[in-house]
């Protein structure tokens, strides 16, 4: 095959618009998918947890995070826009008198912090808060 | 061993037996998350704490897995039940081994 301007030109832009396709919803579905290997694909339940954050964080780099999830023996926390969804875990012993806690999290964009709670009884149960973020927190 | 590691806790000295109280921590660690560059372009390898736990006289209290999405200096706020006098041990992990604890006494009148 002779190899023309026009013919090079169709080339390259059919393969980039497949790479393009191909890569866009990376983010949302990692998250999904710890979600799912979290839960085993179990039903997620609403309103059983509290997810405390600010509305607007002008600094991704240290998001104050707060929740409160009567009846937990497990919460971990994902942000959906980060890198690395998984933010972390934290399990609660004998002694906790609540099963709260806040922490600072980074966050590289704006995006949703979600919390999945396991509960006693082997449900689970999940809560979301939107946090606008005005400076990213995962450097250059 | 990550260089200027210092860990803070905050705990009341007495308590009543059965209370609530609530604990404050944090520990001095640059969390470094493995997604930065340097200068010339080179990922920045990651260094952070991976485990924080807080155990009252053996008791867990709780168990943390940090990911990189932890902020720099990682802190932490909860909730402890104090049955007895005794002593708290916080214990940090860090992921190039070393391991950073220390414990604070409360007292049950």
């Amino acid at each position: 095959m002779e190899l023309t301007r026009r013919k090079i030109l169709a080339l390259g832009s059919s393969t980039f618009a497949l790479a393009s396709l191909t890569s866009l919803p990376v983010f949302a579905s990692t998250t999904d998918d710890e979600i799912a290997a979290l839960t085993g694909g179990a039903e997620l339940g609403e309103g059983a947890i509290t997810l405390t954050a600010p509305e607007i964080a002008e600094n991704g780099n240290t998001v104050p995070i707060a929740f409160d999830a009567p009846g937990a023996v497990e919460v971990t926390l994902f942000a959906d826009g980060n890198p690395v969804p998984n933010v972390a875990t934290f399990k609660f012993g004998p002694l906790s008198a609540s099963r709260s806690a806040s922490t600072r999290i980074r966050l590289a964009t704006t995006q949703d912090v979600v919390a999945i709670a396991k509960m006693e009884d082997g449900s689970f149960q999940t809560a979301k808060a939107n946090v606008k973020v005005t400076i990213g927190g995962c450097g250059g | 061993m990550a260089s200027g590691v210092k860990p803070r806790v905050k705990v009341p000295k007495k308590a009543a037996a059965g209370e609530t109280i609530t604990i404050k921590t944090l520990i001095s660690h640059k969390m470094e998350s493995g997604q930065r560059k340097d200068d010339d372009g080179n990922i920045i390898p990651r260094s952070i704490i991976n485990r924080f736990t807080a155990d009252f006289n053996g008791q867990n209290v709780i168990d943390v897995t940090l990911e990189p999405a932890i902020s720099t200096n990682p802190y932490f706020q909860f909730e402890a039940v104090v049955p007895e006098t005794g002593e708290f041990k916080f214990t940090w992990y860090d992921d190039d081994g070393s391991v950073y604890d220390t414990s604070k006494k409360i007292t049950v009148n």
